[in-house]
C-alpha cells in the first residue's frame, strides 16, 4: 500500500469526503468537504469515485512526500503549488514520481483546495464516513487536522487511474495531463459573490426592514469563521431592528442562514450543528455553497432571492453537467 | 402538521405548537414511517423536538409532471404521515447524571439565579429536583435537549455565543437544559459540569442518551467530579 508522509501540515489540513448521512438523530453532522464540488471533481480526475477521501487544505497548504508513484489532482481555490521547484497545474491529473515532494503554499485567491489521490485516502470509516469531525474528534486521520510526521495510507488505484498514469510523459518527478477541467465547469469563485438563497422557515419572523437589508446589503466575512459556519458582519448595527424571540431548537441544513440576537448572520457550512435555536432567515442554494466555502475574513457576500423550484432546477442542471464531465474524463484513458 | 422548505434539499415538518411528550413521540413515529418505505432520493429523516427534517437529493427524486422535487417530497410526507393519535415516547429508560454545580464548573450559575432572585443553592435544588425527558439529540453529537426545566429557571440564551464551552457543561437555554458533550462554541448559560462521557463514535451505541429517556441530575462535589472523571 502506497503512503504519503506529512513533512509540514499546513494551517489546517483534514481528510474529508462527501459526509456521513444517517446519524443526525444522534446529533452527528453529515460533515464532509465544505466545497463538495471541488472534492468531487478532484476525485474524478484521480480516477476515483466522487466521494473518495481526499485532503481539504485551508489557507496555507502542507508539504507532502509520496513514497511511490501516485496520480493526483488539485482542485478548488488557487494555491501556490510545486514539486521540487516545478509548478504543478491544478484541475487536471498529474503523475508524481516515487519520492516526489509536493509543496502546497499559500492560497492566491480563495480559501480551500483539495488534493485527491488515485485510490483515495485509506482511513477507516467511522459512522459510515471517512471525513474528519473536528469538533467531536473522530473520523479522518485520528479525528484531527494533520501534523508533521503523520503517514497517510492510499487505497488501490482504479483501472482508469493505472491506464491514465501510463499515458503521462514528463520528468521523473512530475508529469501533468495536457487537458484540464475547463473554467466553465468549475464553480465561479470570487471574493465578493452574490449568493442565491430561498426564504428560510422563519423568514416571516423578521421585520420588513431586516428582510430588505438582508437582500440589499453586503456582509463582511468575520475572522471567527470555520468549517462549521461563516460568520458575517452587517455594516453598522445588526440585521434586526427589534429583538427576535428564540425559537424551539429544530433542524438546520448546510446553507441555513441563522440570525442570533446580536443580529450578525451565520451561514452554516458542512460541519454545521444538526439543530439550532436561532431563527433562520434564508437557506443558500446548494449550487452556491462552494462559493461560500472559498471566502476568507474580509471578503464580502450579498444574497439574492430565488424560489425553491429555481434552486432545484439549478442543482439538477449542475448535476447533469457533472455527469457529462465524468463521461468526458472516462474517455481520456480508453 | 406544517411543512416548510429548508433550502432546496430538505423539508422541515413541524408536528405541533407545544413541545410535549406526545409531539416528540409523533415526530419519532413520522421519521420511522418515512424511513421504512423511503422515496428514491431520500437521504435521512431527523427528529428533533417538535420537528422532523427530511433530507433528500432533488436530482434523484422521481420526476412527475410539472411538479418540483420539493412538491413531490411534500406530497409523499403527507401521504405517509401515520394517522394522528396518541403516540408515546419511544423509550422509557431512567438515567441519573452526576453534576458538579457552580464555580469554575458553571460560570453562569450566579447570574442565572440573580436574574430570577434565587440563591445559587436554590438554583441547584430546583435543577436537580426536577425530572426531564430527552426531546432531541442534536446540535453536537450526543447533545441532549431536555424538557421539564422548572419555570423559575428559564433563562434566555446569551446575546453572543461563547467561543469556547468546556466538555460536559450542563447548561440552560430558554426553557430547556442540555449538556455539551465536547468543548465547542455555545450560547447557553453554564450552571455545572458532568464527568460522564455523552458520546463515543466508536461505541455500539454512540450516544449515551436517546430521545424519550427520562433524566435526573445528582449534585456532586468537585472531589467526586475529579474521581469520577479519572476513573
Amino acid at each position: 500500500m502506497s503512503r504519503i508522509h506529512v513533512l509540514k501540515p499546513g494551517l489546517m489540513t483534514t481528510v474529508q469526503d462527501l459526509g456521513r448521512p444517517g446519524w443526525q438523530r444522534y446529533g452527528v453532522t453529515p460533515g464532509g468537504a465544505t466545497d463538495a464540488c471541488a472534492l468531487r471533481l478532484g476525485n474524478l480526475l484521480a480516477g476515483n469515485s466522487e466521494g473518495a477521501a481526499a485532503l481539504e487544505i485551508t489557507a496555507v497548504g502542507p508539504t507532502l512526500r509520496f513514497a511511490e508513484e501516485t496520480l493526483v489532482a488539485i482542485t478548488g481555490a488557487d494555491f501556490e503549488t510545486s514539486v521540487q521547484g516545478i509548478r504543478l497545474p491544478a484541475w487536471r491529473p498529474v503523475r508524481l514520481g516515487a519520492g516526489a515532494e509536493l509543496t502546497i503554499g499559500a492560497a492566491r485567491t480563495g480559501f480551500r483546495c483539495y488534493l485527491a489521490v488515485a485510490g483515495g485516502l485509506a482511513v477507516p470509516r467511522v459512522l459510515g464516513g471517512r471525513g474528519t469531525h473536528l469538533a467531536a474528534g473522530f473520523g479522518g486521520f485520528d479525528g484531527r487536522a494533520l501534523r508533521s510526521g503523520d503517514v497517510l495510507k492510499i487505497g488501490p488505484p482504479t483501472a482508469w487511474a493505472k491506464r491514465f498514469t501510463l499515458t503521462l510523459a514528463g520528468t521523473a518527478s512530475l508529469a501533468a495531463a495536457r487537458w484540464e477541467v475547463g473554467v466553465a465547469v468549475r464553480p465561479r469563485y470570487t471574493t465578493s459573490p452574490v449568493v442565491r438563497v430561498v426564504r428560510g422557515p422563519q423568514w416571516e419572523l423578521f421585520n420588513p426592514e431586516a428582510q430588505q437589508r438582508f437582500l440589499g446589503e453586503r456582509f463582511t466575512v468575520d475572522a471567527r469563521s470555520d468549517r462549521m459556519g461563516l460568520r458575517l458582519n452587517a455594516a453598522g448595527r445588526g440585521l434586526l431592528g427589534e429583538p427576535l424571540r428564540d425559537i424551539v431548537s429544530e433542524g438546520v441544513a448546510a446553507g441555513s442562514v441563522q440570525v442570533p440576537p446580536d443580529g450578525q448572520p451565520i451561514v452554516l457550512l458542512a460541519e454545521r450543528q444538526t439543530v439550532g435555536g436561532y431563527p433562520k432567515i434564508a437557506t443558500v442554494a446548494s449550487v452556491d455553497l462552494p462559493l461560500l466555502a472559498q471566502l476568507r475574513a474580509g471578503d464580502t457576500v450579498a444574497f439574492a432571492e430565488i424560489s425553491v423550484a429555481e434552486a432545484q432546477e439549478l442543482w439538477l442542471a449542475s448535476e447533469q453537467f457533472l455527469a457529462t464531465v465524468k463521461q468526458g474524463i472516462a474517455l481520456h484513458a480508453t | 402538521m406544517k411543512l416548510a422548505a429548508l433550502g432546496d434539499s430538505a423539508v422541515i415538518v413541524t408536528l405541533g405548537e407545544t413541545l410535549d411528550a406526545a409531539t416528540v413521540g409523533a415526530g419519532c413515529a413520522l421519521a420511522a414511517a418515512l424511513e421504512a418505505k423511503p422515496l428514491p432520493g431520500l437521504i435521512e429523516c431527523a427528529q428533533a423536538n417538535a420537528t422532523v427534517t427530511v433530507f433528500y437529493d432533488p436530482a434523484r427524486v422521481p420526476k412527475r409532471g410539472g411538479t418540483s422535487p420539493f412538491e413531490r417530497v411534500c406530497r409523499w410526507i403527507v401521504d405517509r404521515a401515520p394517522a394522528t393519535g396518541q403516540v408515546g415516547l419511544p423509550s422509557g429508560r431512567q438515567v441519573i447524571l452526576p453534576v458538579c454545580y457552580g464555580g469554575e464548573f458553571g460560570l453562569d450559575l450566579e447570574m442565572v439565579g440573580a436574574a430570577r432572585g434565587l440563591t445559587a443553592d436554590e438554583v441547584i435544588s430546583l435543577h436537580s429536583g426536577a425530572e426531564y425527558f430527552v426531546s432531541a439529540i442534536g446540535f453536537l453529537p450526543g447533545f441532549p435537549y431536555l424538557r421539564g426545566l422548572p419555570e423559575r429557571l428559564h433563562t434566555p440564551r446569551r446575546k453572543t455565543p461563547r467561543t469556547r464551552v468546556p466538555a460536559g457543561s450542563v447548561a440552560i437555554g430558554g426553557p430547556q437544559t442540555g449538556i455539551y458533550p465536547f468543548e465547542t462554541p455555545g450560547g447557553w448559560n453554564l450552571i455545572g459540569c458532568t464527568p460522564w462521557r455523552l458520546f463515543n463514535a466508536y461505541a455500539q451505541a454512540p450516544s449515551l442518551l436517546q430521545v424519550g429517556d427520562r433524566v435526573r441530575f445528582r449534585p456532586i462535589t468537585s472531589e467526586e467530579y475529579g474521581a469520577s472523571r479519572s476513573s
